[in-house]
């Protein structure tokens, strides 16, 4: 197995890069590598996409990171790149590489339910814009990925079709809202995914699967075609298994669209070049001290100060900085989030598109509407839609939604101060390794404050990315950390993530992931193979 | 519908003081619609679309569908809002009004709360009698329209006791601005004919800025009439009705009229007026009780947090307040003097809403005389006998055609009328009409070089003016001309001769 470096050309170091390789070892390549092969004519598009299908076949009836699989699809596109390829036709560097989308994304003639009852065999018309550039890069849709209903959750077990699984640990979470995607990746099913960040749900379940996860800049991506959970705080993002491999595909999906009035106008710098350029000598990297709590699981603070002194070995400054709102950023986080949830929720009423259930013996509009709603959401949405709709109600409007508005404010302006002192910030991305499955589904303040350090960046807007720093040495678990940088600096993360990757993967011997267990082991295969 | 007891309309004011509050939605005529790029409706070119077809992911609210402002509907927005005298906000935002209803896509309406784009203005309305009042603008705010429920079954036509409902989404996004009055006060008597005069002068805005097809009938324009009534020597505000979508100029001040009556009947009796939406009968002329309306009905507002701000720029509203039209007051009292019309025979044009007609078939080559009556005669008569828009019975080309045959002594006025009705049946020109049906009569510039003369010798002061190069005065002059002549000249032609007349004498 190569140790992807962040160095050279996307053929990488080129020791796989010989001879055709067995399926088992395509699936085990990194987007970079596997386009370096489908460049060099060295594997076709559909060896590649038959592979990663097989793997999913194999494992996902375990796994259930997909809700739906592109079987059919996926082999027709990679056909159709193979044969542009042949004919000559300059290809972007990614065509002919898997990918998974978030089932929050819509596809054209795909189903796309963002893990919702109420949306169950609903087909989209149009492609988010963010689908949209990577198909138009020649990426190959492998299928959608599970993930809480909505976005609304921190372990995929609030998806209405059933809970995804860590391939770390099947007894555990994959993380939330994300799951899906982050399992995907976790378990080989995929190179690369498309995820949704609003809260930490592209960070934390990288956190907890080993991989690689970044939201972007607010604004960076467009939000065209994602289901919308809160306007203001969602941000599209890459999944994958290395730093290099998610600034290939933030550098396919970021850059304006006219069809979001929130995208930036500005014109973005590559995210793979800042991967090659990596290097922290100098780089100033401030650590919250409202942050270092006692609630972090011992083995997460361990392998996050690791990381901090093997950055520090690599030319990095430590540098203590004060953050005083962010122990506030959870509630005034979950005010702003249920009031524009509601909102954007109050479309699913059974009228236009998705689940119609009508009351025994008729009913009125109205009656069809509130029986759709209560058959088609679950509890968590439910609990959402009605904190958010009395957070905006008249008379309490100024005590919740307008106060949480401050505190964001207060939140962002502990951001630019520290920005002032430090290049990036650096938190372990959450308290915790994978929970047990069922362990904190009747405990929603438990799972809330899962997102204790992901939610600032959210409310603030700023980008922020986690890279594997290890396993927990008291469950054996992945842990990850985040670097937090200001907006429009999505950059620097690639560049302090990829240097960190490096310098991990040479103490390692590999990636992390190579020391995940053998699926193919851990699950019975009777029946598995099609 | 059971009639409401009414109390007389002049003892009703002798009791009370009527304050109105007027609405006024205005469909903007811009392509596209307020957020998508969907052809919009309310564009003329596409008024004719079947149900569901003028639509976008984002008309129907889809899951992921995303608003984008359209510019132009910005730009028309604030061009209205600088005609009613408004201030324009350097930066406005739009807000989510939250409610669940069929039509609303979303089941919330992006609007503008507590951010408008136009603010504190006033607009100038002149009544019949010749009486200016100033009515107060409090505000003007950019909105999409909801889509169009037709329901199925049941006595009333409305969603209650209906079978089922269709909706058509092909109205849902259509840009919308709302034009807010503050509380009109001291128009007495005359509340009604003002709030239909309010209208009308919303209506010569819009259509001078070309920003609205202002067709009533349509839907273009609509006008919710807020009338409450106090004792005389009161303070205190009485308590407000909210009659809905009154569609015609004369529905407004009947229903305006209807309320005043309505509740000084209910004061006088010693009961309490419901603060309540009313539903406008055109065919009773009532008005009924719709739902109770509070102050405290809670939509839930927040800043919508899908759209940016709209920041204008100083530059940009100063381009649009050089390029406004003249204010429609002024243009009604020039256009009176250049046509030479009396009060009453201008009245008749503009109540009739017929001053864009008379000044399109003027320039078209008419005389004042003949373009004002066929729009208030003949055709006026037709549309009413027919139940159609005068408006779309002719174009103004037409019209000016039909009055050159007539001028020249081709047609009488009774071919005309014939000629006319082939025009109505899509026959063709005027022309075209007189040769196809063989109609066809049997003219001099020297009848009238002798009433200019006669105009220009009465009035030495203006002759000097036109001399001088003031050719405006020549106005004075056409007019003089145009009643000696009983309009029967061609006022272009009589201005060319009063302009040449002038050089020369």
């Amino acid at each position: 197995m190569s140790c992807p470096e962040a160095s050279g050309t996307l053929a990488g170091s080129g020791d796989s890069g010989s001879g055709n390789p067995a399926a088992s070892e395509l699936i085990r390549l990194t987007a970079a590598e596997l386009s370096a092969q489908l460049v060099a004519g060295e594997v076709s598009a559909v060896d590649v996409t038959q592979a990663h299908l097989d793997r999913i076949n194999t494992v996902d009836g375990t796994v259930h990171a997909f809700l739906h699989i592109a079987h059919e699809r996926a082999l027709t596109a990679a056909a159709d790149i193979d044969r542009r390829r042949a004919a000559g036709e300059k290809l972007h560097p990614l065509a002919g590489v898997p990918l998974a989308i978030k089932d929050v994304l819509t596809t054209r003639g795909m189903p796309t339910t963002a893990g919702s009852r109420i949306l169950e065999g609903w087909i989209p018309p149009y492609d988010a814009t963010s689908v949209r550039r990577t198909l138009d890069a020649g990426m190959i849709p492998l299928g959608k990925t599970n993930m809480d209903e909505f976005a609304m959750g921190s372990s995929t077990e609030h998806s209405a079709y059933g809970p995804t699984r860590n391939p770390w640990d099947l007894d555990r979470i994959p993380g939330g809202s994300g799951g899906g995607s982050a399992a995907a990746v976790a378990a080989f099913e995929v190179p690369l995914a498309l995820g949704s960040d609003t809260g930490g749900s592209i960070r934390q379940p990288a956190h907890v699967t080993g991989t690689v996860g970044i939201k972007p800049t607010y604004g960076a991506v467009s939000r065209y075609g994602a289901i919308a959970l809160a306007s203001s705080l969602d941000q599209i993002g890459p999944v994958s298994r290395t730093v290099l491999d998610a600034a290939l595909l933030h550098d396919v999906i970021a850059g304006h669209d006219p069809h979001d009035s929130t995208s930036l106008p500005d014109a973005w710098p590559s995210m793979v070049e800042a991967v090659r350029r990596a290097d922290v000598a100098g780089l100033r990297i401030g650590i919250v001290r409202q942050l270092d709590s006692s609630s972090v699981q011992s083995g997460v603070s361990t392998r996050f100060h690791e990381a901090l002194v093997l950055l520090e070995k690599n030319g990095a400054q430590i540098v203590e900085v004060d953050a005083p709102h962010f122990e506030h950023a959870i509630a005034a986080y979950y005010l702003i989030l249920p009031a524009e949830a509601s909102s954007n929720l109050a479309k699913f009423d059974s009228v236009r598109f998705g689940l119609r259930v009508t009351p025994p013996g008729g009913g009125t509009v109205e009656q069809v509407m509130a029986a759709t709603r209560e058959a088609g959401f679950g509890s968590e949405v439910k609990r959402r839609i009605i904190l958010g709709t009395y957070a905006l109600s008249s008379g309490y409007y100024d005590a919740y939604y307008g106060s949480a508005q401050k505190v964001r404010t207060l939140v962002q302006r502990d951001f630019t101060a520290a920005f002032e002192k430090v290049d990036v910030l650096a938190t372990p991305t959450a308290p915790t390794t994978a929970f047990k499955l069922g362990e904190k589904l009747d405990d929603p303040m438990s799972m809330y404050l899962n997102d204790v350090a992901t939610i600032p960046a959210n409310l603030a807007g700023v980008p922020g990315i986690s890279v594997p720093a290890g396993l927990a040495p008291e469950d054996g678990l992945p842990v990850g950390i985040q670097f937090l940088a200001p907006a429009r600096e999505d950059a620097r993360l690639y560049g302090v993530g990829a240097a960190l990757e490096r310098a991990l993967h040479a103490q390692w011997g590999g990636p992390l992931l190579a020391q995940a267990p053998d699926l193919t082991r851990m699950i019975p295969l009777e029946g598995g193979h099609r | 519908m059971a009639r409401a007891e009414l109390m007389n309309f002049d003892a009703a004011l002798d009791q009370f003081e009527p304050v109105i509050g007027l609405e006024v939605h205005v469909e903007l005529n811009t392509r596209t619609k307020m957020f998508s790029s969907s052809p919009n409706p309310a564009n003329s070119q596409f008024h004719s679309a079947e149900p569901n077809t003028l639509i976008t992911p984002v008309c129907l609210g889809l899951p992921g569908s995303l608003p984008v402002v359209n510019e132009t509907a910005v730009r028309y927005s604030i061009s209205l809002g600088l005609a009613l005298g408004c201030s324009i906000a350097a930066s406005s935002r739009f807000a989510r009004k939250n409610y669940f209803y069929p039509d609303l896509a979303k089941n919330y309406q992006i609007s503008q709360s507590d951010e408008p784009i136009a603010f504190d203005g006033g607009v100038e309305v002149e009544l019949d009698g010749g009486r200016t009042i100033v009515v107060p603008i409090e505000r003007a705010h950019m909105e999409e329209d909801a889509g169009k429920l037709t329901h199925v079954g049941g006595a009333t036509g409305r969603i209650q006791g209906a079978e089922y409902s269709l909706v058509d989404y092909n109205r849902a996004g259509v840009p919308l601005v709302e034009i807010v009055t503050r509380p009109i006060f001291g128009a007495e008597k005359d509340a009604p004919a003002l709030a239909r005069a309010y209208v009308a002068t919303i209506r010569d805005i819009v259509l001078a800025l070309g920003i609205s097809e202002a067709r009533m009938e349509r839907g273009n324009l609509r006008c919710d009439a807020n009338v409450s009534l106090r004792p005389r020597g009161a303070q205190q505000l009485g308590t407000r009705t909210e009659t809905k979508n009154v569609n015609s100029l004369r529905s407004i001040e009947r229903a305006v009229r209807y309320e005043i009556q309505r509740q000084a009947a209910i004061l006088a009796g010693g009961g309490a007026i419901t603060q309540e939406t009313r539903h406008w009968h055109e065919d009773t002329g009532t008005t009924s009780a719709g739902r109770p309306k509070s102050d405290a009905d809670d939509y839930r507002y927040f800043p919508e947090p899908d759209l940016v701000p709209v920041v204008p720029g100083a530059e940009l509203i100063a381009e649009l307040r050089a390029a406004l039209p003249e204010p429609p007051a002024a243009r009604r009292a020039r256009l009176k003097v250049e046509w030479g019309f009396t009060d009453l025979e201008f009245q008749d044009v503009a109540n009739g809403g017929l001053l864009a007609e008379v000044a399109a078939t003027v320039a078209a080559g008419a005389s004042p005389a003949a373009a004002r009556k066929w729009w208030t005669g003949e055709l006026t008569r037709i549309a009413n006998a027919t139940g159609r828009d005068v408006t779309e019975l002719a174009t103004p080309a037409q019209v000016a055609e039909l009055a050159a045959l007539v001028n020249e002594g081709t047609l009488t006025d009774r071919l005309a009328r014939q000629a006319l009705e082939g025009v109505i049946a899509g026959e063709g020109s005027p022309r075209e009409i007189v040769d196809a049906r063989g109609l066809a009569v049997v003219s001099d510039d020297g009848s009238l070089y002798a009433a200019i003369d006669e105009a220009l010798a009465a009035q030495p002061d203006v002759l000097a003016k036109i001399r001088d190069g003031k050719v405006e005065a020549a106005g004075v002059i056409i007019g003089a001309v145009m009643r000696a002549t009983k309009g029967t000249a061609d006022a272009a032609r009589v201005r060319e001769l009063v302009l040449e007349r002038a050089a020369a004498s």
